[in-house]
């Protein structure tokens, strides 16, 4: 029927004499299209080379070219061994023992090699190994395949060979007038140590100074004034019912880290009983996310509650000020001394007198977790004799000056200076894995290799030795450091040959074969340590600690890029940061009364992502320009936080030389800096996976109690099992289904379980995920736009009143339409000093899943082992799966990450696709992926054990995320097995799974939080 | 493929009469050169050969060079005869790189002299017509037979034709000469009263676009299947020869099929544990595996010794290798999971199951499509080897007792799950 409706595009149209409309009419296009400029201009079109006539042609010519080479298949090559190593089969994984020790990171690993290729990091689970192989560790794999790596030798910048530079190096020492130094990082490495001894020897004049970008200072001068040797204290929060730590990450960086795994266990409440941790800080770390008490305090005010504690804890009465939360601090203190030989405190105060009070308290507790007989040798810098080096080079006392493994240039606050200092040496090296900030202003450049690639020994606590082995032989033309010492030193002999010798001795009994098949032997260490120093004059010295006028800056390591010599890592880079959840940047953390009074603004744009403001921060003669700004929940007021490990630009491919370099700003090696603070203009684009900051008093999607509730009401109320509707009866979620269901009973049936309360949202599952199950990097303009690709989060929530109990007591309590707006606006900021939570989310792997109904080609489908499937081949990528998951965790292949000039990372190089997992599948553009419960490692297991012939237990499982936690949150099997873990676990009263009430029955399931408050 | 010539009698009467003349000549020696040559290729033929050096050196004529007296006591005991200080047994070590002789104090006396004996033969002259040049005669007389009834058959059938037209011709002019009109009624073309009913176009057009539909989509079907596929290798490697004439189990070469996804190409230090000793082809010219000529087969194998750096004069490795770069023959795309132990050791599979009858190719090639629908068919109808395996007890009891079945298929035990291979 026709109608007479008339539509118009623009009120202009009802204009009946509009000039416009009328223009727009006869002028279909608004800008003129320039085809005269080109077709009138007749010189152009003649003098031009390609005529109508070729172009046709070239058409025709490569239409028919690629429609013939089409017809025909590739020919593929295949070149085996000449001679094949008897220990490689190809298709079958190696696994070798070796020990990570880069100056910052310390653990004994294994490292998974495929057709002589590392290609994945595991943890070394033997007893008495130093487990804990956190992100960056999990990471290093990928740098070892770092396109950017120096490949050989180089004197004044041009290639040079091995015996050039040796022979420079020696004629330098040889003829040396000043100092000759060798400044390295902490190595602990006793073969090392001996080689040095004897440089020392044969060069009278040398020195070897120590150097850790981010160093433990203060806590070294203090062992060594307490105990009488440079070395740190070593903790087992394993052993502590009341763990109480001032300004110390002990679950990140603090003093090389390394403790998640033994802190886990006594998160865990067994027998209505767990560890109490309360966290006195200033920026919020992960060690305070997970703390059961969090005191925000300024670092000065943490001075004074150390005191406090100390007078307290020890009966002392030294005179000190209040603190801005004297009655929580005083309550802490009471815990800890009830507490007895079960408590324990730490700090990560850089100040000699707060770590000596560190001592004196847990010495006067008999504290069970402190062990001071049995130190760590991971950080040995000496700042002092650094300091003293930058002004030595500058007057020109330094005639040789020999590095390895550090990069001054960048980690000092003083860089500029060092590398004034570097021109008046006479002859300066840099062993370096890049052409760094130091090495490309140094004579030589050397090359030197991956701790994949070389040999070495590490003592990392008394009692305990470690050895490094190669796991794939030089991809360059480089060379040790120690090898560098046996030539100066005029031997023939190899540093492997130096390291068995010298090894052997050290290796506790263990043959030399057995020390490289366990990677490490170790003795327990007995006897005890008594401090001995002036720990009142301390205690007074600290108690004298003025507030400064402006704000704090407290410094600290980020978990993703540590120090940041791994910066040109993209799997670092993308890794999101575990608290702000921010990717590619670091930025300046920032309390919302202090934000506001500066005038600092964090806004949403329109397509989601996260705006902020710059800021300028100036301590003593150093600026910082266009520092991010980002609104941190429970930093403290008064305080700032900023990440080390960015803003490098040397050896750095473009999209990693992001943020700002915060080195800068570690003025006399103390993390904790008077700043002041201006507002800059314009805004920062933050690329930030995860926007929503609370829970909105969901309390289905993390649930959480408190311990005196676990343990004395009843399982109802504080896990409560979701009810719905059916022919108007209340009923329990779990009984009702829509589909009819499949009989798991036989075979195996796979169950990820996830301990909400041992978790410490760390994030190298999440690494460890990236490596098993090729995940691509996007990017930092992609991950803004939220297209990240990790098939692994590890989801983080604060509450918005002061727990997440008050927030769901809040939301229900809400009445009518009006309040209810104005309850859930109110519900969608973060306390300021607010609880948190970390919920690793994966593909739950529904038993019915939403994802699968939807599929209009069955891509997506369910096995009888209770992974749900992907099949890439026969996705066509219409993102129904993805839309229709309840869990969002679903990832689409926007574009082609591989081989791609556009996203330029290691999948995008020869070398960096080396670190691919050859069993799984690089999937192209235009598919869906997501968590396929590493059934490529599941499968392996099944198969492994039809070869031989037996039985399959449900523990012999494993997936990549549960192999790397260290912390035993995540447990893999198969619940079939009744007597396995998980099936145990499955059993837990503390069991859930996420949005219950949806009825997809998922195959991953967590247990409830329980604080202990 | 070649066929396998057969001989002309006279290079069998040749070769009778140069056995007979031999036999003859060997009657003179007391001992049994027969018996001699059985317990050579027993004992000795894994370092000696008869006429070109080896491990140790060659052993033709050996008597010429000791006395029986001292070869006796060599073989018996050589270490202890060097240890005595016997000049030509510490100079005979020396020459040979010190690698000391295995003694055999196991053969008795009239063993060794049989051994001697039957070194002592004299070369064997020509012994036949090289086999190239023969088998590809007959071949070609092979081929030609089978064309020439062929075209005799065409010839025969053209002749009829042509007969049969002659015939019809003279019929004609018969009837011509007689006056007599052949009745041909004018009937409608064949084709206008096909056009004409429109019952049997619109069938037929329905029939043609169903055949070029079906024809067209088994075109489309066979893109990127390379069943057949036959690549030239850079080295010409006979798997007829290995696995057909020599028995060679496969997984001797391809051993990681046991215990890896891949069954591996075999390094070529794999090849060398044979080839050390194997110089040049021996095959005798009237086997049945002999598609080429000696020559040919010789030059291949010293390709293997270029390859590996391997120089048979001196018995050494020069360290010079050069990789081969073998034609990949079985590909399957990226999203493909296989595993061979999985098929080989677990399903206890012959590699012919899916590889066809390799011991017969004297070119290796692809003998399955490598289809998806061809891996589904027999994941449905393959039975799954429990037998004696511990890991299958549990599920195989409670699954066969759930469909009901004596044995359960590959694909019930879920054999046909997307995300059992792809991954």
């Amino acid at each position: 029927m026709a109608s007479n409706k008339k539509y118009w595009k623009s009120v202009e149209e009802l204009n009946e004499n509009s000039s416009i409309v009328e223009t727009l009419r006869n002028n279909e296009f608004v800008e003129e299209i320039p085809t005269e400029d080109f077709l009138g201009d007749k010189n152009a079109l003649s003098s031009s080379s390609t005529s109508r006539r070729d172009f046709l042609k070239y058409v025709g010519f490569s239409t028919a070219a690629a429609s013939l080479a089409a017809c025909e298949g590739p020919v593929k090559k295949s070149i085996p061994y000449v001679f094949q190593p008897e220990e490689i089969i190809p298709g079958v994984a190696d696994f070798y023992a070796t020990t990570v020790a880069d100056g910052f990171d310390f653990v004994n690993v294994l490292i998974k090699t495929r057709e002589g290729r590392p290609i994945k990091v595991e943890n070394n689970f033997m007893e008495n190994a130093l487990t804990g192989a956190n992100a960056r560790v999990h990471a290093s794999v990928l740098s070892l395949y770092d396109s950017l790596r120096l490949k050989q030798p180089k004197i004044d910048n041009k290639a040079a060979s091995w015996s050039d530079v040796d022979q420079k190096i020696k004629a330098s020492l040889t003829s040396a007038t000043g100092q000759i130094v060798l400044l390295t990082n902490t190595m602990a490495s006793p073969s090392t140590d001996k080689l040095i001894a004897e440089f020392k020897a044969a060069y009278p004049s040398a020195k070897h100074i120590v150097h850790d970008a981010v160093g433990s200072d203060a806590a070294l001068d203090a062992y060594q004034q307490a105990y009488g040797e440079r070395a740190l204290a070593d903790y087992n929060f394993g052993k502590a019912d009341v763990i109480v730590s001032v300004g110390a990450d002990f679950l990140g960086d603090w003093q090389g880290g390394g403790y998640d795994s033994e802190y886990a266990k006594g998160r865990v409440p067994k027998n209505g009983k767990m560890s109490k941790h309360i966290q006195i800080e200033a920026n919020m770390s992960l060690a305070g996310a997970n703390a059961d008490k969090r005191i925000p305090l300024t670092v000065a005010d943490q001075k004074l509650a150390l005191v406090k504690i100390y007078n307290i804890v020890t009966g002392n009465a030294v005179a000190v000020t209040n603190t801005a939360a004297d009655a929580e601090v005083t309550k802490a203190a009471q815990q800890l001394k009830a507490a007895g030989s079960a408590g324990v405190l730490v700090s990560g105060l850089d100040d000699v007198n707060a770590q000596l009070l560190v001592f004196a308290i847990n010495q006067a507790l008999g504290s069970a977790a402190f062990n001071p007989a049995q130190p760590k040798y991971v950080r040995g810098g000496n700042n002092k004799e650094v300091a003293q080096l930058v002004k030595d080079m500058n007057a020109g006392l330094v005639h040789t000056l020999i590095m390895s493994g550090v990069n001054p240039v960048y980690t000092l606050f003083n860089g500029a200076a060092f590398a004034e200092g570097l021109k008046k040496v006479k002859l300066s090296a840099s062993f370096s894995l890049r052409e760094d900030e130091t090495a490309s202003l140094t004579t030589i450049a050397a090359a030197a290799p991956h701790y994949l690639e070389s040999w070495g020994d590490v003592q990392m606590r008394k009692g305990h030795y470690s050895i490094t082995q190669p796991t794939i032989r030089p991809l360059f033309n480089t060379k040790q450091f120690q090898e560098g010492l046996l030539t100066w030193l005029g031997k023939t002999e190899s540093y492997y040959d130096y390291l068995k010798a010298s090894g052997t001795a050290l290796a506790n009994g263990k043959t030399w074969n057995q020390m490289v098949h366990d990677g490490f032997s170790a003795v327990e260490v007995t006897g005890s340590a008594t401090a001995s120093a002036d720990f009142g004059a301390a205690a007074s010295a600290l108690a004298a600690t003025k507030k400064a006028a402006g704000l704090e800056l407290v410094l600290y390591p980020k978990t993703g890029m540590g120090d940041g010599q791994q910066a040109n890592n993209p799997w670092l880079q993308e890794f999101p940061d575990p608290i702000t959840r921010v990717s590619w940047d670091n930025y300046v953390t920032v309390s919302k009364a202090d934000a506001e009074a500066l005038g600092i603004k964090n806004y949403n744009v329109a397509n989601g992502g996260l705006n902020g403001s710059y800021v300028t921060l100036k301590v003593g003669e150093n600026t910082l320009e266009k520092v991010p700004a980002f609104i941190q929940p429970g930093q403290a007021k008064g305080t700032l936080g900023l990440a080390f490990g960015y803003g490098r630009k040397s050896a750095l491919k473009e999209e990693m030389q992001v943020g700002v370099n915060a080195y800068k700003l570690y003025k006399d090696f103390n993390n904790t800096q008077n700043v002041s603070v201006e507002l800059g203009s314009g805004d920062h684009e933050f690329a930030c996976v995860q926007l929503q900051r609370t829970l909105m008093g969901r309390g289905d999607i993390v649930k959480d109690t408190t311990l005196e509730i676990f343990n004395t009401k009843d399982v109802k109320e504080w896990n409560v099992k979701p009810h719905v509707s059916l022919d108007h009866q209340s009923v329990e979620a779990s009984t009702v289904d829509i589909w009819e269901s499949f009989d798991r009973s036989t075979g195996h049936h796979f169950n990820l379980s996830i301990d909400l309360n041992s978790c410490t949202g760390c994030g190298a599952c999440v690494i460890a995920c990236h490596a098993e199950n090729n995940v691509p990097v996007v990017g930092k303009s992609e991950v803004r736009r939220s297209r990240d690709m990790h098939w692994l989060r590890i989801d983080r929530y604060y509450s918005s009143e002061d727990t997440f109990a008050e927030d769901v007591t809040t939301k229900n309590s809400a009445k009518g339409l009006m309040e209810n707006i104005n309850t859930f606006n109110g519900l969608e900021h973060p306390a300021d000093n607010p609880q948190v939570v970390f919920q690793p989310v994966m593909c739950q792997h529904c038993n019915h899943a939403p994802c699968e109904t939807v599929c209009p080609v069955a891509a997506t489908s369910h096995g009888r082992q209770g992974q749900n499937h992907m099949a890439y081949n026969r996705c066509v990528g219409t993102r129904y799966c993805a839309n229709n998951c309840p869990y969002k965790v679903r990832r689409f292949n926007w574009f082609l990450y591989s081989q791609n000039n556009a996203f330029d990372y290691h999948m995008n190089d020869d070398l960096g696709r080396m670190v691919l997992n050859p069993d799984v599948n690089v999937r192209s553009r235009g598919v869906m992926e997501k968590c396929s419960l590493c059934i490529q490692m599941t499968q392996a297991s099944i198969l492994k054990a039809k070869r031989e012939g037996r039985a399959i237990s449900g523990d012999e499982f494993e997936v990549a995320c549960s192999a790397a936690c260290t912390s035993g949150s995540m447990v893999f099997g198969d619940v079939n097995d009744k007597q396995s873990e998980v099936a145990m676990l499955f059993e837990d009263d503390r069991r859930y799974h996420l949005l219950e009430h949806i009825g997809t029955k998922p195959n991953v399931f967590y247990h409830v939080k329980v604080r202990n408050v | 493929m070649k066929k396998v010539g057969n001989h002309t009698s006279f290079s069998r009467i040749l070769f009778l009469c140069l056995t007979f003349v031999l036999t003859f000549s060997t009657g003179s020696f007391a001992q049994d050169a027969a018996k001699g040559k059985e317990l050579f290729n027993a004992n000795c033929a894994a370092c000696h050969k008869l006429d070109a050096n080896s491990t140790g050196p060659a052993l033709r004529g050996v008597i010429e060079r000791h006395s029986a007296d001292w070869l006796h006591k060599w073989i018996k005991d050589s270490s202890g005869l060097i240890k005595s200080g016997d000049a030509a047994a510490v100079k005979l070590f020396n020459e040979w790189n010190k690698v000391p002789m295995n003694s055999f104090p196991n053969l008795s006396d009239e063993d060794i002299d049989n051994i001697i004996a039957y070194t002592s033969e004299p070369k064997p002259e020509v012994k036949a017509v090289p086999g190239a040049a023969q088998a590809g005669g007959s071949t070609a007389t092979g081929g030609v037979s089978e064309k020439l009834v062929l075209g005799g058959l065409v010839i025969v059938l053209a002749m009829l034709v042509i007969m049969l037209v002659l015939v019809r011709r003279v019929l004609n002019k018969v009837a011509d000469k007689n006056n007599l009109t052949v009745n041909e009624t004018k009937s409608l073309p064949i084709w206008k009263a096909f056009v004409k009913n429109q019952f049997l176009v619109i069938t037929s057009v329905i029939v043609l676009m169903l055949t070029g539909a079906y024809f067209a989509f088994g075109f489309m079907m066979q893109v990127g299947v390379d069943q057949n596929y036959e690549p030239i290798q850079p080295i010409h490697f006979s798997h007829k020869i290995h696995a057909g004439e020599n028995g060679i189990d496969c997984k001797y070469c391809h051993s990681s099929a046991r215990t890896s996804k891949t069954s591996g190409i075999p390094s070529m230090n794999v090849c060398m544990n044979c080839h050390k000793n194997i110089t040049e082809f021996t095959g005798s010219a009237d086997s049945t595996y002999v598609d080429y000529s000696k020559e040919f087969y010789t030059a291949e194998i010293q390709k293997i010794y270029d390859a590996v750096g391997w120089d048979p004069a001196k018995q050494a490795y020069t360290g010079k290798e050069k990789p081969v770069k073998w034609v990949r023959i079985h590909n399957l795309p990226d999203f493909v999971y296989f595993n061979h132990s999985q098929h080989v050791s677990v399903a206890g599979l012959e590699c012919q199951t899916c590889h066809g009858p390799v011991e017969s190719m004297e070119i290796m090639r692809q003998h399955s499509p490598l289809t998806m629908g061809w891996c589904v068919e027999c994941h449905r109808e393959t039975e799954v080897n429990v037998k004696d395996n511990e890991y299958y007890a549990k599920i195989h009891e409670e699954l066969s007792k759930k469909y009901g079945v004596e044995k359960l298929t590959a694909a019930q035990l879920g054999g046909l799950e997307c995300g059992k291979c792809h991954y």
